[in-house]
């Protein structure tokens, strides 16, 4: 088992720049996940890693040496591909062999692998079909199984559940996760769907237009997004970003407004004035709570079951997403009163960054106090 | 009685066909006229008339007279300029086909690295092909390949003295499958659009899978490039059995030196045109389409067993 590094690795295709400065460390068994919108360079990285791809400066190690130049077979990587690249004239059998035959391996031993993976993938009764016999799933499990016979360091996937239908793409995620707590592998995996991001990750790496946004375990991303970009894209639904009517300083405090809002935020010098307070549907509430933000009135309901998500707008024309518990009796039109915990809030600078949240804004009525 | 009852009811529900629906039939038909014509009157009213004729001695001045299997037992057992043509065409066939499609492959290869300037390359690589059927060309090519030629010519710059290609029986026919291979053009677009269609990342798992360019060539691009093999084959094999114009222009006529580029086609052209003898001709014509039937229903049953379709 191997971990990974990347130091300062750019990736340029002619004049234009795909990957910036991309750092980071995979310790040997995390399963670290890439994730961010189409175009994003995500799946880029992934390919430089596997050796598909140049890199145009900065340095790949994986488990300490450098790989920059090795060839692909040769880094002890097994990847699996969004269309899974199953060769199509071969059966299952030869499929998961072949690359155990291209390196010589005793047929016993190639046997023994073959029927082993199979075993795990539950794949055993459809080792002689070809992959157009296959369903999806099916297709997946041996892209997989193809992966696992090589017994590699490090596995790479890219987009593996993106062909598959929803209720598919609940289960093999599971078995994703099972197969890593078994197999114990290094894992790198590339999405862009944020729970499959959220559910399988010990480490996120949040990409945009080429560059690392942030890197953290998922609660880390959850609960303190480094800028708005992280905060939008982690959690569903997304959270809400609301403008401010004002920041001024008074009395050397600095107060932020925002409908029936009042917050402190610190004294002069030791606060930077916001441009958007972000809050997550799930964490307002309506009727009671610490502090009131104001009234909404209620433009759409959609009722997930378990859940209602309420879209309504503020007096000062900003949406706002609430998400409520249960089964809600709301209807268009009506006026919520809603609630936060400033704990709640994450505050962000005009050019998107974090500003660290005060432990305990003071609130109205108990009035600015500390 | 249930069927009695039912039966009215359909027949009043039976509408007439309104006029403008006939009309719309009609004009179907007359746009399949020009080819019912052609098929009919140029295809299957001769092909028949020549099985018919198969079994007649006719000299196109007299009436046909009724031979029975005359022509085909001589064929069989005592024509030897029959065997020949067989022979040299055979040679023709096996010789000029797999190199015409191995080169095809090769360049279509070449051409599908993605290169400056391929739609270019691409046409002048074709160009041969249109061509090369042609009589000017085979005029060309016995210019080439003649005793005082192009290619001695070139051969002496360099101390070499090269025998007449097309007048040594020894050397004639292997200039005909040069002139054959030359004409590589309409098969590789066919493996150059094969070769696009097989998904890059195929080659993408192979390589992270260590097969090397060769292993990748033998045990991906070949088994996928399958059926464009096996329609190129049958082509070019079916045209190779049908070639006369080269061998015709480079033998004068004659199939010469010796027999030597005596094409089928071209024994069948001078038994028919030459002596006149078109039962006889019609009996070749025959034979040669069961030949051609034949290789052709073989491969086809052979398909199976080699031949890759992915759906």
């Amino acid at each position: 088992m191997s971990g990974l590094a990347l130091d300062h690795v750019f990736k340029r295709f002619g004049n234009l720049t795909v990957l910036r400065d991309v750092n980071l460390t995979v310790a040997p068994g995390e399963f670290v996940v890439f994730v961010g919108p189409s175009g994003c360079g995500k799946s880029t990285l992934l390919r430089m890693i596997a050796g598909l791809e140049t890199i145009s400066d900065g340095e790949l190690q994986i488990g300490g040496a450098r790989m920059n130049d090795v060839p692909a077979a040769q880094r002890g990587i097994a990847m699996v591909f969004q269309s899974y690249a199953l060769y199509p004239h071969m059966n299952v059998y030869r499929n998961m062999a072949f690359a155990l035959e291209t390196a010589r391996m005793p047929k016993a031993e190639i046997d023994a692998r073959v029927r082993r993976a199979a075993a795990v993938l539950q794949l055993d009764h459809l080792l002689t079909r070809k992959p157009k016999e296959l369903s999806g799933g099916q297709r997946q499990r041996v892209a997989i199984g193809r992966a696992i016979v090589r017994d590699p360091d490090i596995f790479l996937f890219d987009e593996p559940l993106s062909n598959l239908d929803a209720e598919l793409r609940v289960q093999m995620r599971l078995e994703i996760a099972e197969l890593h707590r078994r197999l114990g592998n290094t894992m790198i995996y590339v999405t862009h769907d944020q729970v499959e991001a959220m559910t399988l990750a010990d480490k996120i790496v949040v990409l945009r237009a080429g560059q690392v946004e942030q890197i953290g375990s998922p609660l880390e991303l959850y609960n303190t997004p480094a800028n708005q970009f992280v905060a939008g894209f982690i959690g569903s639904p997304k959270m809400n970003m609301l403008r401010p009517s004002s920041t001024h300083f008074e009395d050397g405090e600095l107060r932020l407004e925002l409908g029936d809002l009042r917050l402190l935020l610190g004294r002069r010098g030791g606060a930077e004035a916001p441009a958007a307070l972000g809050i997550r549907p799930e964490h307002l509430r309506v009727g009671s709570g610490t502090l009131k933000l104001g009234e909404i009135s209620v433009q759409q309901v959609e009722h997930l079951g378990s859940a209602s998500l309420v879209h309504g707008r503020l007096p000062d024309k900003q949406n706002l997403v609430v998400q409520l518990e249960g089964q809600q009796r709301i209807g268009i039109g009506d006026c919520l009163p809603v609630f936060l915990e400033p704990a709640n809030c994450h505050l962000f600078r005009e050019d998107g960054a974090a500003l660290p949240r005060p432990a305990q804004p003071a609130l109205e009525g108990t009035a600015y106090a500390h | 009685m249930l069927a009695s009852l039912a039966r009215p009811a359909l027949a009043g529900a039976r509408p007439r066909q309104p006029a403008r629906r006939r009309w719309h039939g009609l004009a179907g038909y007359l746009f399949l006229l020009p080819w019912l014509i052609g098929f009919f009157g140029l295809t299957l009213g001769p092909a028949v008339a020549s099985l018919i004729l198969s079994f007649t001695h006719f000299d196109l001045i007299t009436d046909p007279r009724w031979a029975g299997l005359a022509n085909y037992r001589r064929i069989a057992f005592i024509d030897t300029k029959f065997w020949a043509s067989l022979h040299v065409t055979f040679t023709y066939v096996l010789l000029s086909v797999p190199l015409k499609l191995a080169f095809a492959l090769g360049v279509a290869m070449v051409l599908n690295k993605g290169m400056r300037g391929l739609t270019v390359y691409r046409a002048i690589f074709y160009l041969p092909s249109l061509l090369g059927g042609s009589v000017a060309i085979a005029v060309l090519w016995r210019e080439i390949f003649s005793g005082s030629g192009l290619l001695n010519r070139l051969l002496a710059l360099v101390g070499l003295h090269g025998p007449s290609w097309i007048a040594d029986p020894d050397t004639a026919i292997y200039t005909l499958v040069v002139l054959g291979v030359w004409q590589f053009g309409s098969p590789m677009i066919i493996f150059l659009a094969g070769l696009r269609q097989i998904p890059q990342d195929l080659y993408e798992a192979a390589s992270l899978d260590g097969a090397s360019r060769r292993r990748q060539f033998f045990r991906i691009t070949l088994p996928l490039l399958t059926p464009i093999i096996f329609f190129n084959a049958i082509v070019q094999v079916i045209d190779a059995f049908k070639a006369f114009t080269p061998a015709f222009i480079i033998s004068d006529g004659g199939g010469g030196p010796i027999n030597a580029t005596l094409f089928y086609t071209l024994y069948l052209y001078q038994e028919a045109f030459g002596n006149f003898r078109m039962g006889y001709a019609s009996a070749l014509a025959w034979i040669l389409v069961l030949i051609i039937g034949t290789f052709t229903a073989i491969s086809f049953l052979s398909a199976r067993y080699w031949v890759h379709y992915d759906e």
